[in-house]
């Protein structure tokens, strides 16, 4: 099948994001903290996007801001990947008590809205990079916890699984050989959308002031810092918020493609 | 019993349970420090006696259940304890910014619901074509993007270029009821814009499913006009999920709210969560915190309640 135009759109604007995130902070013309200028000075040939609140340069801290921002969003994914996975597949494959427990205590955790538990919690522990990136993985897990387990059980009742069983294979084997491999395309479009949460997540706490702290660029928080500026008719604060919504739609546009791939695929199979 | 009896009363009875252990896990998020809560709340300078004295208002001498207990049997009393920032009972701190976080809530509710039912059904009447197309494309973007962007737009383009409606959503008691609607125009097209997206596509799956099972066929082969399929024939039965998902939606504007009012500067409960959370004011953030969580919850059972009511399937069982 073709990709769609609009697939493209998406790669490509997932690749020049992932290249800022690596080598941002390596091009960037200063360091993400230095006072280069006047406040909100405008565009100009040394400030390609201005200058922010304190007079720091705008593209900078937008590079800066990109390795930070995604660097913590992904992190915060692939652990809340470790944790909903393993217990997922463990709650599927071991069954019984075991996925009566787990289950319960995931529906409790999902019945509190995710943003208003990260507050409780932060209301007690300092906003470091470490604990961000925890409250959003464990809150997060809750959702892969849930496909994980769901997709799992799906396999578990076919009967190679059956027969690994019979052989006497241990559970890792199970896990890892036998559900691992015939689960992962769903899991992977998810990996997208849970991507997509946490980087919306952490932003939105960024600018709530009680995510990643300044004087460190990150793309949320430099929302907020510049939000004042708006009242002087500067769309300031839309760059840093444009730049979190243009990476969002492009990785939507790229799962929307693979969850479609992946449902024709079951179909002609 | 009729079973619709039953099942709602089972539902009722799940949802006191998720409630007592949603209080449990709010009073214990604030417990998960290693440390103590009262040093953490101050920081490594604080003296011995600033520590002793949070101590003391926290109760922190006691174990944590019993205290868990005396905060919730205080809650259910209507005493919500007192604000380690200002020392002013948290009861009289709420109540006017409940009322006005309600307010938002309630206007993005009424202008929002009607906007994506009617949306949706005309997107699922006129699928695949470019009226379709032309709203899925609006709706997408609108949920890719965090609500502080499109707020900060809609500011940027009506408040500050445009003139027409103000940027900042002050409203104070005695307001007359046009002027606090005014007031609050731009954040309740913020809301409403990410609502209506989730909720227009939830209608549209919805009505769309239902309209290719076999009975839809022989509406449409009686002869009968593609409006009277959808309205009569198909709304029906998508009925269910859709007040599903409409209040689910409305469980998730109550969390919505705290994003926007920060961007709003609107005086609402979210202003104050966010506050709290900034000043370690824990009393304050537990209090608010068991209020969101609380309304998440029962709008849940609600949804819960009334699609079970809404299925013809279970409203006629015998």
């Amino acid at each position: 099948m073709r990709p769609r135009p609009s697939v493209l759109v998406g790669f490509a604007i997932i690749a020049v994001y992932v290249a800022a995130a690596v080598i941002g902070p390596l091009v960037s013309p200063y360091g993400e903290a230095e006072v280069v200028g006047d406040v909100w000075e405008p565009f100009s040939a040394a400030h390609p996007l201005g200058t922010d609140n304190l007079g720091r340069d705008m593209l900078s801290r937008l590079l800066w801001g990109a390795s930070r921002t995604i660097g913590v969003a992904l992190a915060a994914t692939l652990l809340s990947f470790t944790i909903g996975m393993t217990l997922g597949y463990l709650a599927a494959v071991v069954g019984g008590w075991v996925d009566m427990v787990l289950s319960r205590a995931i529906d409790t955790l999902m019945a509190i809205p995710t943003l208003i538990f990260a507050l409780v919690v932060l209301a007690v522990l300092p906003p470091s990079v470490v604990i961000l990136i925890l409250v959003i993985a464990v809150l997060d897990s809750t959702r892969v916890f849930r496909l994980a387990r769901a997709v799992a059980m799906d396999v578990v009742v076919m009967d190679f699984v059956e027969v690994a069983r019979l052989r006497g294979e241990r559970l890792g084997w199970i896990v890892f050989r036998e559900v691992l491999p015939n689960t992962l395309p769903p899991l992977i479009a998810e990996f997208g959308l849970r991507f997509c949460f946490a980087f919306l997540f952490l932003s939105s706490l960024s600018f709530l002031g009680l995510g990643i702290q300044p004087p460190a660029a990150d793309w949320g928080g430099m929302v907020r810092d510049n939000a004042n500026a708006i009242s002087f008719g500067l769309p300031i604060p839309l760059i840093p918020a444009a730049a979190i919504a243009v990476l969002t739609i492009g990785v939507n546009l790229v799962v929307d493609w693979q969850l479609e791939r992946s449902s024709t695929a079951r179909r002609g199979a | 019993m009729h079973p619709l009896v039953k099942l709602v009363a089972q539902r009722l009875a799940l949802g006191a349970g998720t409630l007592l252990v949603v209080s449990a896990l709010i009073f214990a998020g604030t417990e998960i420090l290693p440390g103590d809560v009262a040093q953490a709340i101050l920081g490594q300078s604080a003296t011995p006696e600033a520590v002793a004295a949070i101590r003391e208002d926290l109760g922190l001498d006691r174990p944590a259940w019993i205290r868990y207990l005396d905060w919730l049997s205080g809650f259910l009393r209507g005493d919500l304890g007192t604000s380690l920032a200002n020392r002013v009972p948290i009861g009289e701190m709420i109540a006017g910014r409940l009322e006005n976080t309600l307010f938002l809530a309630g206007v993005a509710a009424a202008f929002a619901v009607p906007v994506a039912i009617t949306l949706g059904i005309v997107a699922a009447r006129y699928r695949e074509t470019w009226l379709d197309k032309a709203i899925s494309i609006v709706t997408l973007s609108a949920i890719s993007m965090p609500e502080f962007f499109i707020g900060y737009i809609l500011i940027f383009v009506f408040a500050v270029k445009l003139f027409w409606v103000p940027s900042i959503a002050s409203v104070f008691p005695g307001m007359s009821f046009a002027d606090r609607l005014y007031a609050v125009t731009l954040p309740v097209a913020t809301l409403s814009l990410v609502v209506i997206a989730h909720m227009m596509r939830m209608t549209r799956a919805a009505i769309v499913n239902v309209m290719a099972s076999p009975y839809i066929e022989t509406a449409e082969l009686k002869g009968l006009t593609r409006a009277r399929i959808t309205l009569r024939h198909a709304l029906p039965n998508a009925l269910s999920p859709i007040i599903n998902v409409v209040v689910i939606n409305l469980a998730y504007l109550v969390v919505g709210v705290v994003v926007v009012e920060v961007v709003f500067v609107y005086p609402g409960m979210g202003q104050l969560m966010v506050d709290a959370v900034a000043k370690r004011d824990v009393p304050v953030v537990q209090a608010t915190g068991i209020i969101f969580a609380a309304t998440y919850v029962l709008l849940n059972l609600t949804a819960d309640v009334l699609a079970i009511l809404a299925n013809p399937r279970i409203r006629h069982a015998r």
